[in-house]
């Protein structure tokens, strides 16, 4: 009996991620949340620049690689010449939150009927290490290498938050994968951001909080635990906005 | 036969880009185009089209490349600094091969400029558009009909060579009324597009649009690909217009409202019995180098006409090979030579002399 099997949505092709490093989990996330919705055959998902820059290469469904930062931008386009296929746009912090943050708000403030993945990790990962938006204060990067000095380089954004202030959003929710009790509810909440775009919901977005041992230069297990002592404090996990419960 | 209406050139356009099946507009309001939007946002929901303003211009370009990107015809309109806004995204077309139309109707720069007519887009557009080797299809209307006649064109060509295409118009062109005869509903596309991103229904692999390669032997054989389909474009889309050459000992080289103007300059030239014609290019990428070459075998001299500083000249100058002396008549800034500025200069190169 099969009791655990690679889901159909994602390829053989082997991640290029680093040892520890949490896409994997949130990669298999989607993957089987699309499996289990049955929407393979009708999803186009859009892939970010970032350290998920190929993410076209892992997931079975139609892919697009967009420009840094405009995957909500791309993701808006295809939804509305195809509104009867799903579109998600997987993203990370320094994509979705710094170069990209007049789409992400502009697309959730449309209400614009996609599902998008946020990947924060609180730092730049493919280009070896820089300071986030979301990097927290005090954080040691390659740009903050004196901690991230909130006189000089701000406080980190929180997007959940921020997009909450808006009323077309229909579902906003922040988790994490450092644990087995985390990632469980983590599928939760990106199998029902998909859900709601089947069911016409509206603009959905869970927020991941990830861990990058690399570039925090922790190992992958202290980096777990690092979501939980430092990142969790600053980003607390919960639902921001869930219409479907209202 | 055909009903003649009268329309403003940028409702031209947008009615054309209708009539040819083009079904998704995304744009950023901006002077002098913005009849284009009004026009897409009063007509599109009414037709079962997608009318949407953008919250930037860089929006809307990759509004336009998501839309492109499952095979439907998209479309974006814009002035000169939304333009340079866009070229991130034109990139991103030419490198995903992906087709899409963009508008520009061109204002005076640099920086803000101003939002009377110009044409000192020339380098920015024919050059490429944005980062990376590639070209795009630029096409220069000179009337209202050219307007409506050359949005069908562009898009057909940029889907039949899955190129971006540019129709290059001026705040003049944009603005005017003329009348004008539009085309039947008609496709200018295709409607197999196997490349796209539609899903995959599971019955294919999965399709990507993608302009990222990292290996350099597969990204340069994939430029080398794309300009082999460059070079088929010069060989059989090369489009201009010869006024009065049969005889002339100067030509004049324009394009767009310059070339309107010029026309205008010719006619009193003639009167005084100065052998004076013109080679107008209607694209401008491909450039006409070939009948231009040919013309400089035959003319004493050449006279470009430009609302830039000659940016335009640069290319005559190539595609004739230094051979004969190449004068520029410009006015820059929102300012429009007038029939007289351009006759001006045809005395004097008549003469001998350098204008």
């Amino acid at each position: 009996m099969v009791v655990f099997e690679k889901p159909h949505a994602l390829t053989d092709a082997v991640l290029h991620y680093c040892p520890g490093c949490t896409h994997g989990i949130v990669h298999r996330l989607v993957a089987e949340s699309i499996d289990e919705l049955g929407i393979e055959g009708k999803t186009i998902g859009i892939a970010p620049v970032g350290c998920s820059v190929l993410a076209y290469n892992y997931f079975n469904c139609d892919m697009i690689e967009a420009a840094h930062g405009r995957a909500p931008a791309v993701a808006t386009g295809v939804k509305r010449a195809l509104p009867d296929n799903i579109v998600f746009a997987y993203q990370g912090d320094g994509d979705l939150a710094s170069i990209g943050l007049c789409e992400t708000v502009s697309t959730a403030c449309r209400g614009e009927n996609v599902t998008i993945i946020f990947i924060n990790n609180a730092i730049y990962g493919m280009t070896g290490g820089q300071m986030a938006p979301t990097s927290l204060l005090g954080q040691v990067t390659q740009t903050s290498p004196y901690g991230r000095d909130p006189k000089t380089q701000g406080y980190p954004i929180r997007i959940c938050e921020l997009l909450a202030t808006l009323d077309a959003p229909a579902y906003l929710e922040r988790v994490t994968v450092n644990s087995v009790k985390n990632v469980n509810r983590a599928k939760k909440a990106i199998k029902k951001a998909f859900q709601n775009q089947i069911d016409g919901k509206g603009f959905s977005l869970v927020e991941v909080l990830s861990a990058c041992p690399t570039n925090w230069g922790m190992t992958p297990q202290k980096a777990l635990q690092w979501i939980d002592e430092a990142m969790i404090p600053a980003y607390p996990l919960g639902v921001f906005r869930d219409k479907g419960a209202e | 036969m055909k009903e003649t209406v009268l329309m403003k050139g940028n409702e031209a356009i947008a009615e054309a880009a209708i009539l040819a099946g083009c079904r998704h507009y995304f744009g950023y309001p901006i002077t002098p185009q913005t009849e284009v939007a009004a026009y897409m946002a009063k007509k599109m929901p009414k037709i079962g089209g997608t009318f949407l303003q953008a919250e930037s211009e860089i929006a809307a370009i990759n509004m336009v490349y998501g839309a492109a990107s499952t095979g439907k015809p998209a479309m974006t309109s814009s002035s000169s600094p939304g333009i340079a806004l866009k070229c991130e995204g034109i990139s991103y077309l030419a490198g995903a091969d992906l087709p899409a139309l963009i508008v520009n109707v061109q204002r005076g720069g640099p920086g803000l400029g101003g939002i009377q007519p110009s044409q000192a887009d020339y380098f920015l557009v024919t050059r490429g558009p944005g980062h990376g080797d590639f070209h795009v299809l630029v096409f220069a209307p000179a009337s209202v009909q050219e307007m409506a006649d050359l949005t069908g064109r562009a898009l057909h060509l940029a889907w039949k060579y899955r190129m971006p295409a540019m129709l290059l118009a001026d705040g003049t062109m944009g603005q005017m009324m003329e009348p004008v005869q539009l085309p039947e509903p008609h496709n200018a596309f295709g409607t197999d597009n196997p490349w796209a991103t539609t899903g995959t229904e599971l019955k294919r692999p999965h399709n990507i649009i993608n302009s990222l390669e990292l290996s350099p032997e597969k990204l340069e054989q994939n430029n080398f690909s794309r300009y082999e389909r460059y070079r088929q474009v010069e060989e059989n889309e090369t489009l201009w217009e010869e006024y009065l050459m049969d005889d002339a000992r100067i030509c004049i080289v324009a394009c767009g409202i310059t070339a309107r103007i010029s026309r205008n300059a010719i006619a009193e030239a003639r009167k005084e019995g100065i052998k004076v014609g013109m080679i107008r290019p209607i694209t401008l990428w491909p450039f006409p180098k070939a009948p231009l070459a040919r013309a400089a075998e035959q003319v004493d001299s050449l006279l470009c006409v430009e609302m830039n500083m000659g940016q335009m000249k640069e290319d005559v100058v190539l595609a004739i090979r230094c051979q004969k002396p190449v004068d520029l008549c410009a006015r820059v800034g929102g300012m429009i030579p007038t029939p007289d500025e351009v006759l001006a200069h045809i005395r004097t190169l008549a003469k001998g002399g350098n204008a």
